[in-house]
């Protein structure tokens, strides 16, 4: 005669262990200063996210005309969708508008083609924008050739003046810092010392004296009577400094390949620029993408300084808008769009090169 | 290597490469050509700027230091009139400079290794309050940031309803006035009494650290140090007698007489740099603290220390390490950061020298480079400092 045990049946946790009370008890209450803090950490939330949402949302105005247009008591957004033209395009003159839609949407869409998966002609459509488009854009913003008209560069502004100012210093910085980089590591006393001297005195100064430099002092550097466009001067100075920053990544990223692959690449008998192409550069690169991309959002924020040197941005046209007389008081919704506007951007790349290094961590 | 001991068995060399193709010719007429390059460029650009000079009527070298300058200046921490030089705005400017930035790097430490901490906290909300922080600040242009404060605090209340804190304190558009003291004849005993508490306090560390080092016991260095710090200045205030008075801030007609004012400029430039970078270094602290291995903080639990002593004992030294670099170039960037000042008026080295300076006299390459000098010589400084600092603390490995 066996007597078969059969276990009682299993008890469900206790309630307070499980669900959302025991996530609560876990991750807000376990001890008593996470209580503390936990209940400061709502009262912080309650201080601040109702009022801003009143502010911002239900007690807001939206539509109007003029300043008079908002009586709810809240944000006044009307100072935004009033402009908005001068906000996205600064002075673009109206009917010559569509160009820089244009331009700018045909970028965009370039750049999504190559950077989407499953895209065919890839190839071809990087080409293009790396060759054929700053053509395109330029002869389409600027004009005066193929019947368009001549759009001087001190009416460009707004957003479009920060895309483009970051666009020609994103596309820029990343071939120069490479070859700066390269040419830190190379053998030859001169380059390298050349490279490191300016990668280091860049790097050492801020950005706005660099401006400076550009807006100030290159005029007196070039042949007198040469009248030079202070937009390119700046992007001169933009991109030089950002590649000095991107010549740091990129060096890292070289010092990370080991020593091997470059002694396998000579072995293989490539030469230099073979071996850095086709071996070196493309794992280099693969394993800096966060940094470049960092260095690009970096650059992206930067862009805002043109403001001190007169240029029309995306900062200065909304500092143009709250220091205008018939809108002023409204400094907190001038500043809060621009600074969700470049939040967009900067937040937006970070999380792409997060996915970035997903995909590409192909991990040994 | 087969080929070439055949043709030596032959009684022949080999037959020496062309000489465009020798690496080592190739690459001295490299070198050379770009030093041709080089200075042919740096040629060219300085006969075009003498021309230029010559032909706007500006005169060049550094002679201008020595004149008046006939601009007066918001905020100065050292003497300075409309009567002082050129040479001395500089100084006033390269002083506010550092000034702003000490203040930045104290605070945005404080804020950031607290962010930081915080962001690895088990408290789920106020690791995800951080992370907002985080997010949020470090994808703002800062230079919007420092608009936004200035912003904030012209919101101020006028002068006429300023703030009113037991008629000491007032806070207005106008900045935060706060009483100044005045330290009369024996103050000077305090100041030394201040000098003796730190002197002994770090006398005490090392004592304290060879006792533990020797026999385990501890020593309670904080209270300790606060005591001798604090106390030592407090009492001999007491002993001469309180040798200190206040001078308070008044209203007299249409703005405030004697106190002392922290300028709403000088805020929101220190504010929008500590919040700004405090969000970097909350950053660099997370990483640094997740590079120490997990074993470390179980290790340290098994031992019986509780969470608090683990961090403070175990985890953040060695996290230190890693943080260190990172956070350097953080207090760089801070400083370099501080010459977006002109964008809100606070007189900073760029503002006074690279702006009002260089547009009085005109003198653009010598107001530049003398800009760029001093940021150039801060970050050898602080990247020197840094280096030294870093070997001290380096793992000694075997």
């Amino acid at each position: 005669m066996t007597v078969v045990h059969t276990p009682a049946p299993s008890l469900p946790p206790p309630t307070s262990e499980i669900g959302v009370l025991g996530w609560l008890k876990h991750n807000l209450f376990s001890n008593w200063y996470n209580s503390v803090l936990s209940v400061l950490a709502i009262y912080l939330i309650y201080l601040v996210v109702p009022p801003v949402i009143t502010w911002a949302i239900i007690d807001s105005n939206v539509l109007g005309s003029s300043k008079d247009d908002c009586t709810g008591g809240g944000a006044c957004w009307v100072l935004v969708t009033h402009r908005w033209q001068q906000f996205l395009y600064g002075f673009y003159p109206a009917e010559e508008r569509w160009r820089v839609n244009l331009g700018i949407f045909l970028g965009f869409a370039a750049l999504f083609w190559v950077l989407a998966e499953g895209t065919p002609w890839k190839k071809y459509v990087t080409l293009f924008l790396c060759l054929g488009y700053p053509f395109v854009a330029f002869f389409l913003f600027a004009g005066g050739y193929f019947g368009l008209v001549e759009v001087e560069t001190n009416k460009w502004g707004g957003l479009y003046l920060t895309l483009v100012i970051s666009g020609v210093g994103i596309s820029t910085s990343l071939p120069i810092g490479i070859v700066l980089a390269l040419g830190r590591r190379s053998d030859m006393p001169v380059i390298r010392m050349l490279c490191v001297g300016f990668i280091e005195f860049i790097r050492a100064v801020p950005l706005i004296t660099i401006l400076f430099m550009a807006a100030i002092m290159l005029p007196l550097f070039l042949p007198p009577g040469t009248n030079f466009n202070l937009l390119v001067r700046v992007l001169i100075g933009v991109s030089l400094f950002s590649a000095a920053y991107m010549a740091e990544v990129v060096r890292a990223g070289l010092q990370a390949i080991p020593r091997g692959q470059y002694e396998g690449a000579q072995a293989l008998g490539l030469n230099y620029w073979k071996m850095m192409g086709l071996i070196i550069l493309p794992q280099a690169l693969k394993i800096s993408i966060p940094n470049i991309v960092s260095s690009f959002i970096g650059l992206f924020k930067d862009t805002t300084l043109v403001l001190i040197i007169g240029l029309y941005d995306l900062l200065n046209i909304t500092q143009l808008a709250v220091t205008d007389g018939k809108w002023l008081g409204l400094a907190n919704e001038g500043y809060f769009f621009a600074g969700a506007t470049f939040w967009v951007f900067c937040f937006g790349m970070s999380r792409y090169s997060v996915y970035l290094e997903h995909k590409l961590h192909t991990g040994h | 290597m087969a080929a070439d001991e055949q043709l030596i068995a032959a009684g022949t060399t080999p037959a020496r490469a062309p000489l465009w193709r020798d690496a080592k010719i190739r690459s001295l007429f490299y070198q050379a050509l770009t030093l041709i390059l080089l200075a042919a460029g740096i040629g060219y650009l300085a006969y075009n700027t003498v021309t230029n000079l010559e032909q706007r009527g500006i005169a060049s070298g550094f002679r201008f230091l020595e004149h008046p300058t006939g601009f007066g200046v918001l905020f100065t921490l050292i003497e300075y009139s409309e009567a002082s030089t050129y040479g001395r705005a500089y100084i006033v400017g390269i002083v506010n400079t550092l000034f702003v930035s000490a203040i930045g790097v104290v605070l945005a430490t404080i804020l950031g290794v607290t962010m930081g901490v915080a962001r690895l906290s088990s408290n789920w909300l106020v690791a995800k309050l951080a992370t907002v922080y985080v997010e949020v600040v470090r994808n703002i242009p800062l230079l919007l940031q420092i608009l936004f404060w200035y912003g904030v605090f012209q919101q101020l209340p006028s002068l006429r309803q300023s703030v009113n804190f037991g008629d000491a304190i007032f806070i207005n558009l106008r900045g935060i006035y706060l009483p100044r003291p005045i330290f009369e004849s024996g103050a000077e005993w305090i100041l030394a009494a201040l000098i003796v508490g730190i002197l002994a306090t770090i006398g005490m560390t090392k004592w304290a650290h060879r006792r533990q080092d020797l026999t385990g016991q501890q020593f309670p260095l904080f209270q300790a140090s606060v005591a001798l710090i604090v106390g030592l200045p407090v009492l001999a205030a007491l002993v001469t007698g309180l040798p200190v008075s206040f001078d308070y801030p008044e209203l007299k007609g249409f703005n405030f007489r004697g106190g002392m004012v922290i300028l709403p400029e000088l805020m929101a430039l220190a504010l929008a740099l500590t919040v700004y970078t405090a969000a970097f270094i909350a950053e660099a602290v997370r990483a640094g603290i997740q590079a120490v291995s997990r074993g470390q903080t179980e290790a340290s639990y098994s031992l019986g220390l509780r969470p608090g002593p683990t961090l403070r004992l175990v985890v953040f030294p060695q996290a230190l390490r890693v943080i260190l670099p990172p956070l350097t170039s953080q207090y760089l960037n801070l400083t370099k950061n501080s010459s977006l000042a002109p964008a809100i008026a606070y007189p900073d080295l760029v503002h006074i020298f690279a702006g009002t300076v260089l547009n009085q006299t005109g003198q653009a390459v010598e107001c530049i480079v003398l800009t760029m000098a001093v940021y150039f010589t801060i970050s050898l400084l602080i990247s020197a400092f840094m280096n030294w600092y870093n070997r001290r603390i380096a793992l000694v490995e075997r």
